[in-house]
């Protein structure tokens, strides 16, 4: 009798404290035994097929290495992984959450580490792979949107904005904001960009407030009711006057990325924007542009940033999310990443410190015949703090989301 | 056992219903403790009413709701009073399965690929008769009238209703009705209105309602064809909630308690105008007014029936076009090149998705069909003569707006820790098909002729003899074919899908809308297509097993 | 052979009285002995069917009903429809649809004959006899109305039956067949000694079945 209530005693303590441990990547070997045999979902944005092909190669990768089997859940918007996240917060759950692994960055990362709805402890910087990471030219691997990584996230590739046009339709691209809306009111109905909160509609935002706004330094700072109105004036002044110029006189807006690449492959517009330098490539390798698409870069510089993948706080596989990121951070999985015919999404290592093996692999890594050269890339514009996307978001939504 | 039967489908729909509305008004009214909201008050309503165009939201999606529901059930009825009997009309029937088992966001996909103004028909007369080398800057879909939207709307509402008059039409004595009404010399329509129409509106009235209160709450259609400044207020409910600064789930419950009330309000007016036009109809019959010179209007319905039945049919044609397509550039009318290199590649990642859909479309349906006929038999063994009062509660989940508990019921989910796992998925789906499916069944099931239970019973055989010997053998058309329709409406749900599954259960339709994020034409053809293929599959096995099983039954085979 | 008079013996409708929302509908209070018809006329509406549901065991639950029915001594007033051991005939022939005639026949033999040799050896006997030989195969949609009529009679006296209900039986047939088939149940009803309860519009069909006439209403 007393034998069994021991046993129940034990029982009931021991499964807490089977709970309580959590993956912890300084004892790598134990989290190795840890994620084999489990199964990691990440959800990542799914609108892309080479992206989803790749993310496929390096799932079956880790499972043949690893033992980690990793579904991909196919997401239109990475708000919707964040809102369910959100969602099982609010329900009091846990553990056992349906998110093992999301690909994120920017807002989304702010909010999900402000709802505290990641891993508590920092993760990313213990990863083994993190060493190669380039850290002292690549300030956003640490600050993602002037928001503190703290190894909540762990990086994955660089974004820069980039800008492309059809050469055959037309030769001189504009160089900067200024002359963006000068090209604009001479081409009329041949931009626009897509409609906030979309990710890519805002980044372009950013974009024209940092080049605009008088004092550029202010936007690494929060936001606040006295100094938004001056900030934000002269990238109001430059829509108000730019949108009866736009597509569809800005009556109407694209919903997405995706639908901004299509009214350039169906030559509705004539300049649209991506996050990825190597997505005017992807697009010509999948016979959705014609092969004279380049893309170009204001001289002055453009955003650029980091995108990461996290783990919620209530993931099942913390310790396989974990395998898996480490693996997407290698120098193998990082230049195959960079290859134009696979992605062509930009290293987040520092190429120059890795061993030599890995440094020929990045060497002989094709571009793509769109796509600039590092070097051509142009300085990189800090991203401003979230707290102004928001704003900017509510004020246009009142400006511009309602046309009479 | 069987006693069970009304009482667990009342509960097992109901249940899911109003624990989701629990789960937004709380919010709604300021209250979700786990997230840090401790007090209630007025303050997301405050948020709400700030909202830019909110005003215009709301009055988007309830007019566009009344419109389309009017049109379709106008087209409806004048093309049923106008053909009915003849040749047309058996053609039409015959496609309205096939029409109806199309999804929502496959059709819309399709409209749109048809009348974008960089779409098929642009394409076809560019640049001979326009000469318009790049797409016209014109404002066609997305339109801020959400015409296109009401379109798409429209196309998928007529054969649905279709489908409903048509299961009506029996009980209305319609051939007695038109003989006398022509005899008395009136035009068919007008005699149709008079004669018939009183009598099956009544029967199609909670199918009418059911499509008004999905056009007002429409969220994939909206997407896809709708406008953007503003979007319809459903579209703004589940964009509000994705979105955590902007207040997430508290502004989005009071968004679904708004949009409740939209769709309310619709329907309110509707029946006003029922009443409105009931009146006006006794107005005019008391005039005596023949309209025999109707072939004007008789000859419109067949045009609008048959352009709706033809826009379905040339968009899923478009999508399976753009599915094999090498590169398609404008204003070139037919690709460039054909070739299966789409369909290879998204191909493979597909078969998982479908194995998942079908899973959760032949159980949905199975169930739906079980509890239906569980409950229906339960009904007449009590001996009453038509569907009892307590089940007119199950067409609530079709007059609730999917904004407006889905989000609730994925909290509720979520805490028992169901999220993502089968039962769950199966009770969300089972909600939205079963009432579908007890629509569908429950009219042919009360049309049977009960003097064939008596008989059996006076030779000996008890009642559940009767039911799976004889009615059930008897009612094997009209069981398959609401089987075919629940497996329909099972694969075209986004939401629910999307919502309750955690990511756990991708099917051919989420897997649309998420590949489709991309832009690529090519590739939202053909899981789109895939999606439109799939419930027709539904449809024609009904058919097969029906042939099959009657072969040697003359009786059976014809639609009874 | 002389049926039998005592009251123990026949279908006994003793005292039965039917409301509907509280109004009397039907009232009757008769024997019909073994092999005797009694014949109920009236007016539509006045409760024929309503009366039948009742003996038969079918009676809708918005009726109330008093009274007793017994059946060769049996009180069968509370026992369900298929305990009874009456057998039903309408107007219609109502063969099931799905089934061949044979399979319609089956449906009504009794279950003591065992084993599907001898439950077909059965059926084919009961074809021959009714002169319908060769139709177990049969689709029941491609019968005439005669040979339905006699299917269905067949369907109804394979069950071994102690009473009849006749609803009407012989109106959807037209004149010339009206006559034959009367003659036919009437002979078999005699044959096997079996009270018969027939509600009929027909006077021609109140004479043929020679028994009381009660009119109703």
């Amino acid at each position: 009798m007393r034998f069994l209530f021991a046993l129940l005693l034990s029982l009931i303590i021991a499964v807490p404290i089977a709970r309580a441990e959590t993956s912890d990547p300084s004892n790598w070997n134990a989290v190795l035994s840890q994620a084999k045999g489990q199964t990691v979902y990440f959800h990542a944005w799914g609108g892309e097929a080479r992206i989803n092909d790749y993310i496929e190669w390096a799932g079956k990768t880790v499972e043949d290495r690893f033992g980690v089997r990793v579904t991909h859940v196919k997401v239109s918007d990475t708000a919707e992984v964040v809102s369910r996240v959100l969602t099982d917060k609010a329900a009091g759950r846990s553990e056992g959450g349906k998110v093992d692994l999301v690909w994120i960055n920017g807002e989304n990362f702010a909010a999900m580490k402000r709802e505290g709805l990641l891993q508590p402890a920092a993760w990313a910087t213990k990863l083994p792979n993190y060493r190669f990471v380039d850290v002292a030219n690549k300030p956003s691997v640490e600050r993602d949107f002037t928001v503190p990584v703290d190894g909540l996230e762990a990086p994955w590739g660089m974004a820069k904005l980039v800008f492309f046009h059809d050469e055959a339709r037309f030769q001189k691209p504009p160089a900067s904001a200024a002359s963006l809306g000068r090209w604009i009111s001479e081409n009329p109905g041949r931009f626009t960009y897509p409609q906030p909160p979309d990710f890519s509609g805002t980044t372009f935002l950013k974009q024209l407030l940092v080049e605009l706004t008088p004092n550029p330094a202010a936007l690494q700072a929060p936001a606040t009711d006295e100094n938004f109105p001056a900030a934000v004036a002269p990238l109001f002044a430059w829509l108000d006057a730019a949108h009866p110029n736009f597509w569809r006189s800005a009556r109407a807006f694209p919903r997405d990325y995706g639908g901004l690449r299509q009214l350039l492959a169906d030559g509705e517009i004539d300049i649209a924007f991506a996050f990825n330098p190597a997505d005017a490539s992807s697009a010509i390798a999948n016979g959705e542009l014609p092969d004279t698409v380049r893309s170009f870069v204001f001289p002055a510089g453009t955003l650029g940033n980091t995108h990461f993948v996290a783990i919620p706080f209530n993931a099942a596989a913390a310790a396989g999310a974990m395998v898996f990121a480490d693996f997407l951070l290698s120098p193998e999985a990082q230049a195959r990443k960079e290859d134009a015919a696979i992605w062509g999404d930009p290293t987040v290592l520092a190429v120059d410190k890795l061993p030599l093996e890995d440094v020929t692999r990045f060497a002989a890594v094709e571009r793509g015949i769109a796509t600039l050269r590092p070097e051509e890339l142009g300085p990189v514009l800090a991203e401003p703090h979230p707290s102004w996307v928001e704003r900017i978001e509510t004020e246009w939504a009142r400006r511009y989301g309602v046309i009479q | 056992m069987l006693r069970l039967f009304p009482a667990a489908a009342l509960f097992v729909l109901l249940a899911p219903v109003a624990a989701g509305l629990a789960g937004i008004l709380l919010p709604a009214f300021g209250y979700l403790p786990t997230l840090g909201h401790d007090d209630v008050s007025l303050e997301p309503f405050r948020q709400l009413f700030a909202m830019p165009g909110l005003a215009r939201s709301a009055l988007l999606s309830f007019g566009t709701g009344l419109a389309t529901t009017a049109i379709a059930f106008a087209v409806v009825i004048l093309f049923v009073a106008g053909w009915r009997g003849t040749r047309l009309f058996r053609t039409l029937e015959g496609l309205v399965s096939p029409l109806l088992s199309v999804p929502h966001a496959a059709a819309a996909f399709g409209l749109l690929f048809l009348i974008a103004p960089a779409g098929f028909l642009v394409r076809l007369v560019s640049p001979e008769l326009t000469g318009w080398e790049r797409p016209p800057d014109l404002l066609i879909v997305q339109d801020r009238l959400g015409l296109a939207m009401s379109f798409g709307l429209i196309i998928k509402e007529i054969p649905f209703l279709l489908l409903m008059t048509l299961a009506a039409l029996p009980q209305a004595r319609v051939a007695e009705m038109e003989r006398m009404t022509a005899a008395l010399g009136y035009g068919r329509v007008v005699g149709f209105m008079h004669g018939v129409l009183p009598a099956l509106y009544r029967q199609v009235r909670l199918a009418v309602l059911a499509v008004l209160a999905y056009a007002t709450s429409v969220v994939d259609v909206a997407i896809i064809l709708g406008p953007t400044t503003p979007a319809p207020l459903a579209v703004r409910v589940l964009d509000w909630r994705n979105d955590p600064d902007l207040g997430g789930h508290l502004l989005a419950g009071a968004g679904a308690v708004l949009q409740i009330g939209v769709t309310g309000a619709a329907i309110l007016a509707w029946l006003a105008g029922e009443r409105a036009c009931g009146a006006l109809a006794r107005v005019i019959a008391k005039t005596g007014w023949r309209a025999t010179a109707d072939s004007w209007l008789r000859g419109l319905s067949a045009g609008l029936i048959i352009l709706s039945a033809a826009t379905i049919l040339a968009g899923i044609a478009l999508l399976g076009l753009w599915s094999i397509a090498g590169p398609w550039r404008f204003p070139d009318a037919l690709p460039a090149a054909v070739s299966l290199a789409t369909w290879m590649r998204v191909g493979p990642g597909l078969l998982g998705p479908l194995r998942d859909t079908l899973l959760l479309a032949v159980s949905t349906s199975f169930a739906a069909v079980a509890l239906a006929l569980g409950a229906l038999e339960r009904e007449a063994r009590l001996g009453r003569a038509a569907a009892g009062r307590g089940l007119r509660l199950l067409y609530i989940p079709l007059l609730v707006p999917q904004v407006a508990f889905l989000f609730g019921l994925q909290i509720l989910f979520s805490w028992l820790g169901l999220d993502g796992a089968f039962p769950a998925m199966l009770l969300s789906h089972l909600v939205f098909v079963f009432p579908y499916v007890f629509l569908s069944l429950s009219d042919p099931w009360w049309s049977w002729d009960p003097h064939y239970g008596q008989l059996t019973r006076a030779l000996g055989h008890g009642p559940s003899f009767v039911f799976w010997r004889v009615r059930l053998p008897m009612l094997a058309r009209p069981v398959l074919t609401a089987a075919a329709l629940g497996f329909a409406v099972s694969i075209g749900l986004y939401l629910p899908t999307l919502l309750i599954g955690g990511g756990r259960w991708p099917t051919i339709t989420t897997e649309t809308l998420a590949l489709a994020s991309g832009g690529d034409r090519k590739i939202a053809g053909a899981t789109a297509l895939l999606q439109a293929l799939l419930p027709f599959l539904g449809f024609a096995a009904a058919a097969v097993i029906t042939s099959v099983l009657f072969r040697n039954r003359r009786a059976l085979r014809s639609s009874g | 052979m002389t049926a039998d008079r005592r009251p123990e013996h026949g279908l006994v409708l003793q005292d039965v009285r039917i409301r509907l929302d509280g109004e009397l509908l039907v009232a009757i209070d008769a024997a019909v002995a073994p092999g005797e018809t009694l014949t109920l006329m009236g007016p539509s509406g006045v409760g024929k069917s309503t009366l039948l549901a009742f003996v038969a065991g079918f009676l809708g639950s918005d009726f109330e009903a008093t009274g007793r029915v017994a059946l060769n001594g049996r009180d069968v007033t509370a026992l369900p429809a298929e305990r009874r051991g009456i057998g039903l005939l309408f107007q219609d022939a109502l063969l099931l649809p799905h089934l061949s005639v044979g399979g319609n026949l089956l449906i009504g033999l009794r279950p003591d004959v065992r084993g599907r040799e001898a439950r077909h050896r059965a059926i084919e006997a009961a074809l021959a006899e009714f002169g319908l030989h060769g139709f177990a195969a049969r689709d029941p949609a491609t019968l005439s109305g005669g040979q339905a009529a006699r299917v269905a009679l067949m369907r109804t006296l394979l069950a071994r039956p102690e009473a009849l209900i006749l609803d009407e039986p012989f109106s959807r047939l037209d004149a010339g067949l009206r006559g034959q088939i009367r003659e036919l149940v009437f002979a078999e009803s005699r044959k096997h000694g079996l009270p018969v309860l027939l509600v009929t519009h027909d006077p021609a069909d109140a004479e043929a079945a020679g028994g009381r006439v009660i009119e109703l209403g």
